[in-house]
């Protein structure tokens, strides 16, 4: 399991150099010159000042030589200066990425502990009206576009009922709690302050839900299926025949053997969740990832777009490590694979 | 245990029926039956012939679209058919237990045998956890699992076949129940493993005082275990009685054309190699019949059977639902000396197929970066002789390498080394462009005769494909008629051509896929397993075809099955692999008359007999343990370990394939000594 481990995790590594490469090579090759989308047009027709903006960038050098000095920087922490802000593309990351990591997280709950329940639930009671509400949930979650529910919820439950807060982390009336980790609900925690934490909390709501529709359809649906797929195994009519209560028939018999195509699903969904949330982001005013990414691909900010690339892929990766790792746990028959 | 004793389970009149879009299909009806404790009751029939869906109402673990619609399952008083859920929970597993056809998807994959075994006896709340485990540990031992203190921390994967099947055993009596329904607990494994559930299930039924009810297609299997049979036809018992005289004298004509479609080890074959079968399949559940079910296919029918028979006696303890044999008349054999023999077809002079040294190794992951790579033997240095015209048989249990042969020779697969001489082609060295003409003479039959058939092509497509591939037709028209033909050849309607494989039966599929072997008119057929999917009548059905295009043809087969009995059937010469080595050759005539390998003597003493009186006098050498692993096997002869007669010396020498009588070759250092 200790070999597999090592050998994951060198893989890993030529992925994620691999895929900086890949990003490197598309960004700098497509059409548009950032130094012309960062200056203005005015500036932009003075050619001295075009040529020092270059230099300060390195924007005149070789393409091999822009990407090893990015490559060389990323091993010594050092992701080159945004563009845009002005600012080292690590502190940037740094600073945006709890606000994502938090609203991620919750959406991933949010998808986890409603579809797995639901799927069950409508798997083991087929064709009552729990398996329609589940149907039309993963049907609706799956097919409504972000911006569109995101505008409908805003306009219905803070615009219309004025039950939810509005955009944003935190209402203004309330200061920030003192970073720890930067996640807003741990942080307000960890000070004790409870009307702050209430605060962040129904903050949270809106952009979850909207967060998580896709992922929540996407995951009811498979549970569903799965367990259907469980209930046609022999051993579940044995699990029967032995006189257990449908209770441990369902829990102990059917679940763990369901669940393994779900963490798969789940795994890519959280990942999909912490790198795709450009749009929730934006609409919401969350001062996360997905807004620094649309910022910077606006802005053809470089360092920015491969600082987040290069985040994206790693997230990725461990992701797609853990799912893997996850497997031998719920599957003893991978668990032996592995240990050959 | 007399007759006196309150029967343990009464089943009375019922009957069970499936919802689907076509209407309700009646799979069981009518049916009744007793059990008295202690007993031992088999239930034979076809598939579909309702005997599994009989034992599943006795639990009420039918599917969800199936109900109990009449009758009544009385068990100890209390009628099982309107017990509340919860009460019929508590009874599953505890006074009543099951076990299932398939091992292998019987035990939940990702569970602990220990959890599977011990949640059974915590449902019943009649031990806790510790004392649960500790009965489950010495149930394994009792059911003949090595190590079970270990055994039981395992996972389902890391058994085998037969010792799944015990693991089900001891979670079956994990209560001690007073009736253990088995539904085809044998059927799944090899013969020499099914001898030793068989022998279990006997000792079982005996110690615990447990009574059985054993559903099984194989009237073999039911002659080694049960002392009374019920045969299930069509949703319905067509006869009961003791065993004994049941299989000795049969009073419906399907039971007696059960017994006549089987091949049995105990009589030489019929010349001509045939067997007695019976016309047609057994009538479309979901139309209503009038009359004897079984009428159309019927060798006896006479006017009265537009009557639907009841169940009535015919002898003392006896009954059957049968005009004809109402006032005790007896069924007579089938006239078997009027069979003219075969031709025998087989050429002299050199063999048409030539194996010398076929090896075939499969290589398994590396444990290590640098730990020495190793290989499944699959097959491990084989000669094999086929002469134009005749039948060679390759029997050998699961994992002996048959299969591997027959995608050898038809370079599916490339052997690692050995040459595979056909006309004056090595096949296992030729390339492509020199195999290519020669696939079209060599053809094979599969054992699914579902899955090797397209469902997207009709049938026709299916047939005419080969056709033009090898170019043996021009044009549409021509193409036609020759699929015509073939149809005709294995005895299917010419209409067949516009239907899809879907529609047809297992029976008709396996003649479909006969027929496509046939339409490039190979030399060679190679047939895997090619009955065993099938019904007992079916399968004497196909043999009879493949027997008659044999003689029509002039065609060679490689017969490969696990079936002894069926491989002695058809085949003129018989080769027994065991561990990807040849054990013995010998005609099947010899082979059977003076059996000089150990391994041939144990696996002809395992294949139960349908005869109840035979079973008991023949003796019964009952091997222990299961075949090694091809990637370790033992040194010297593969087949010690498991060997009753054994010496130091096989252990170290590997005993040489050698004639020791005309045309009888066999591989042991004590041949015949046995």
């Amino acid at each position: 399991m200790f070999r597999y481990l090592v050998m994951r995790v060198a893989g890993m590594a030529v992925m994620a150099v691999l895929a900086t490469l890949v990003v490197f090579l598309i960004a700098t090759q497509v059409p548009g010159d950032p130094v012309l989308a960062q200056l203005g047009d005015l500036q932009a027709s003075d050619p001295q000042m075009v040529a020092r903006y270059r230099a300060r960038w390195g924007l005149d050098r070789p393409l091999w030589e822009q990407y090893w000095i990015f490559i060389s920087g990323i091993f010594h922490g050092d992701f080159g200066m945004s563009i845009s802000t002005q600012r080292p593309v690590f502190d940037d990351i740094r600073q945006y990425a709890p606000a994502t990591v938090e609203l991620a997280t919750i959406s991933f709950l949010l998808s986890i502990l409603v579809g797995v329940p639901l799927g069950v639930l409508a798997a083991v009671r087929r064709d009552s009206w729990i398996d329609n509400v589940a149907r039309f949930i993963s049907l609706a979650g799956v097919s409504s576009p972000t911006f569109w529910l995101a505008f409908i919820m805003l306009a219905l439950f803070y615009g219309g009922l004025q039950i939810a807060p509005g955009p944003g982390r935190i209402d203004l009336a309330f200061l920030p709690p003192r970073p720890v980790t930067g996640l807003y609900l741990i942080d307000a925690a960890l000070a004790g302050d409870w009307p702050a934490w209430r605060n962040v909390a129904a903050h949270l709501i809106l952009p979850a839900i909207v967060l998580a529709s896709g992922t929540l359809g996407l995951i009811t649906r498979t549970t569903r299926a799965s367990m259907l797929e469980a209930m046609t195994q022999d051993y579940v009519r044995v699990a029967r025949a032995k006189g257990l209560t449908e209770r441990k028939v369902v829990l102990g018999h059917l679940l763990p053997n369901a669940l393994i195509p779900v963490v798969t699903l789940g795994g890519l969904a959280y990942a999909v969740l912490l790198t795709g949330a450009v749009m929730t982001e934006t609409i919401f005013s969350w001062p996360g990832l997905g807004r620094y990414t649309f910022r910077s691909a606006v802005a053809l900010d470089f360092p920015g777009i491969m600082g987040i690339t290069l985040i994206v892929a790693v997230v990725y990766l461990v992701i797609n490590l853990l799912t893997d790792l996850s497997y031998a746990l719920l599957d003893p028959r991978v668990a032996r694979e592995r240990a050959e | 245990m007399t007759d006196a004793a309150p029967p343990l389970l009464q089943v009375r009149n019922l009957r069970t029926e499936f919802q689907t879009d076509a209407g309700p299909i009646r799979a069981v009806e009518g049916v009744s039956f007793d059990m008295r404790p202690g007993e031992t009751v088999g239930i034979v029939g076809e598939s579909g012939s309702g005997k599994s869906v009989t034992a599943l109402s006795i639990l009420r673990l039918l599917a969800d679209n199936a109900r109990i619609a009449e009758g009544s399952i009385s068990f100890r008083g209390q009628d099982l058919a309107t017990l509340s859920e919860e009460e019929i929970r508590r009874l599953r597993g505890g006074e009543i237990s099951m076990i299932f056809q398939d091992p292998l998807t019987s035990l939940n994959p990702v569970l602990r045998i220990s959890r599977q075994l011990v949640e059974g006896m915590l449902a019943h709340g009649r031990l806790n956890q510790v004392e649960a485990l500790k009965h489950g540990i010495d149930l394994l031992a009792r059911m003949g699992i090595n190590a079970p203190e270990r055994a039981v921390n395992g996972y389902p994967h890391e058994f085998s076949g037969g010792m799944r099947q015990r693991v089900m055993l001891a979670m079956g009596f994990a209560n001690n129940p007073s009736l253990l329904i088995a539904d085809e607990p044998t059927t799944a494994l090899d013969v020499t493993i099914q001898a030793q559930i068989l022998d279990l299930l006997k000792a079982l039924n005996r110690e615990f005082g447990t009574a059985v009810l054993l559903i099984s297609h194989d009237l073999g299997v039911i002659a080694s275990v049960c002392e009374r049979v019920l045969v299930m036809y069509a949703g319905e018992v067509v006869e009961e009685g003791p065993t004994e005289d049941l299989l000795a004298d049969p009073r419906h004509p399907y039971t007696w054309a059960l017994l006549n479609a089987v091949p049995r080890l105990d009589r030489e074959p019929p010349a001509d190699k045939r067997l007695t079968a019976i016309e047609g399949v057994p009538p479309d559940s979901s139309k209503p019949m009038a009359g004897c079910r079984f009428r159309v296919r019927c060798p006896f029918a006479i006017e009265r059977c537009t009557e639907h028979p009841d169940l009535l006696p015919v002898a003392e303890g006896r009954r059957a639902r049968c005009w004809v044999t109402q006032g005790g008349e007896r069924l007579l054999k089938p006239a078997a000396a009027a069979a003219t023999a075969a031709a025998s077809l087989t050429e002299a002079g050199r063999p048409m197929l030539e194996l010398r040294g076929v090896v075939k190794h499969y290589p398994l992951r590396r444990d290590a970066l640098f730990s020495t790579k190793k290989v499944v033997r699959a097959v491990d240095g084989i000669d094999l002789d086929i002469r134009r015209g005749e039948t060679v048989g390759l029997v050998g249990e699961s994992g002996s390498g048959k299969s591997t042969i027959a995608r050898l020779i038809t370079r599916i697969q490339k052997p690692t080394s050995g040459s595979i001489r056909f006309g004056e082609v090595d096949l296992a060295t030729a390339d492509r462009r020199v195999l290519r003409p020669l696939r079209r003479r060599i053809q094979m039959i599969f054992q699914d005769p579902y899955a090797s058939l397209n469902p997207r092509m009709t049938v026709g497509q299916i047939l005419a494909e080969p056709l033009r591939f090898h170019r043996l037709v021009r044009g549409e028209a021509q193409a036609r008629v020759r699929v015509g033909e073939l149809l005709d050849m294995v005895g299917l309607p010419v209409g067949s051509a516009e239907r899809y494989p879907h529609e047809f039966s297992g029976g008709q599929r396996q003649r479909i896929g006969t027929a496509r072997a046939l339409a490039v008119e190979p030399e060679l057929i190679i047939a895997d397993e090619p009955i065993s999917a099938l019904d007992v009548n079916i399968r004497a059905q196909i043999i009879n075809l493949f027997v008659g295009l044999q003689q029509r043809l002039g065609l060679t087969f490689l017969f490969i099955a696990h079936d002894l009995a069926v491989v002695r059937q058809v085949s003129d010469h018989i080769v027994v692999l065991y561990l990807g080595k040849v054990m013995e050759v010998a005609a099947a005539r010899d082979l059977f008359a003076e059996p000089l390998h150990p391994y041939t003597r144990s696996l002809i003493s395992a294949a139960p007999i349908p005869d109840a009186a035979v079973e008991r006098r023949r003796e019964h050498i009952r091997l222990t343990g299961e075949p090694p692993s091809p990637v370790n096997p033992p040194s010297g002869c593969r087949f010690r370990t498991r060997c009753p007669i054994a010496q130091g010396i096989c252990a170290e020498v590997e005993p040489p394939l050698a004639e020791l009588r005309t045309g009888h070759r066999a591989a042991c250092h004590f041949p015949g000594q046995m």
